[in-house]
């Protein structure tokens, strides 16, 4: 089973690298762009039988720092 | 004052810390992440800098997960004394000991260089030595020193003076200017600023000084 784990930064949480990247496309001539947020995204494969409650511990213990970070998690 | 270091793979100042404790008179073990245990009777944990694990996934966030940090933890709740320092401040935030955390630098540069750092108590084993008031020169070496916590967990830091250092020019975007906090009891220091590289003459720097010889003070046997 694959699990797919996005990590972003929570809102009000100013992301530094968000930003310059708004920049470098305003620098390149795409006009428009408001606002830029970078997250992750973690892949993992699992064994059969793991659970979605699995994988939100791992994201609580590890994956995802909750006091700067939320996320979410896709199976399949 | 017995004082253990933690060892990640990928620390580079757990040498440093251990000849500032020794210079202030310490005995210093060096305890490797992997051990279950800390050193019987150790007074304080010191934990140093560098980029343990590679700063994957996040700073500090798989050192906070080593089997020492457990007894890191059970050190600390049972009101033992602590010190991170720079990737030591980010695995303390990552385990929970100290609240908020540390961002990438506003600036996006990892910055290395000496900075005017406020000391705003002196109410703290580690900072007894110094006066409020006082601005020391420290060097900070980080690429993700931006303090974040949100708008109540500052207020409390300010409200119960845990707030320690304070920039005097804000090099990274942390809010409040934080440079520097204790715990709730104030027995564990986290700051993002290396007091161990201004701990001797040959550093360029002896600011640091005062803060290892206050913690002897403080926690040798009477």
């Amino acid at each position: 089973m694959k699990a797919r784990v996005h990590v972003m930064l929570k809102n009000g949480v100013l992301d530094p690298q968000g930003e310059a990247v708004r920049h470098a496309l305003g620098a390149l001539g795409f006009d428009g762009v408001n606002g830029v947020r970078q997250g992750k995204v973690i892949e993992l494969d699992l064994a059969d039988g793991a659970t979605e409650a699995d994988v939100t511990a791992m994201c609580e213990k590890l994956l995802a720092n909750t006091v700067i970070e939320s996320y979410s998690v896709e199976l399949g | 004052m017995k004082a253990a270091v933690i060892v990640f793979p990928g620390s580079n100042c757990d040498r440093d810390l251990a000849v500032a404790f020794e210079a202030a008179g310490a005995d210093v073990q060096m305890v490797w992440h992997k051990d279950t245990d800390l050193p019987r009777d150790v007074d304080i944990v010191g934990v140093p800098g560098g980029f343990s694990f590679g700063d994957y996934l996040r700073c500090g966030a798989i050192a906070a997960n080593s089997p020492i940090c457990n007894s890191l933890k059970a050190h600390t709740d049972r009101g033992g004394y602590a010190i991170g320092i720079c990737n030591g401040f980010q695995v303390l935030a990552e385990t929970g000991i100290l609240p908020g955390a540390l961002l990438r630098n506003a600036g996006l540069k990892y910055i290395c260089k000496t900075v005017g750092l406020k000391v705003e108590t002196s109410d703290s084993a580690f900072t007894q030595g110094y006066n409020a008031g006082d601005v020391i020169n420290i060097p900070i070496a980080h690429h993700d020193g931006n303090y974040y916590a949100d708008d109540a967990t500052i207020a409390g830091l300010q409200d119960q003076d845990r707030i320690v250092f304070t920039y005097t020019d804000n090099p990274n975007g942390a809010r409040a200017d934080i440079a520097g906090i204790l715990s709730e009891n104030r027995r564990v220091l986290g700051m993002m600023p290396h007091p161990e590289r201004a701990a001797d003459a040959g550093h360029g720097g002896t600011d640091g000084t005062a803060l290892f010889r206050a913690l002897m003070g403080a926690l040798a046997p009477a």
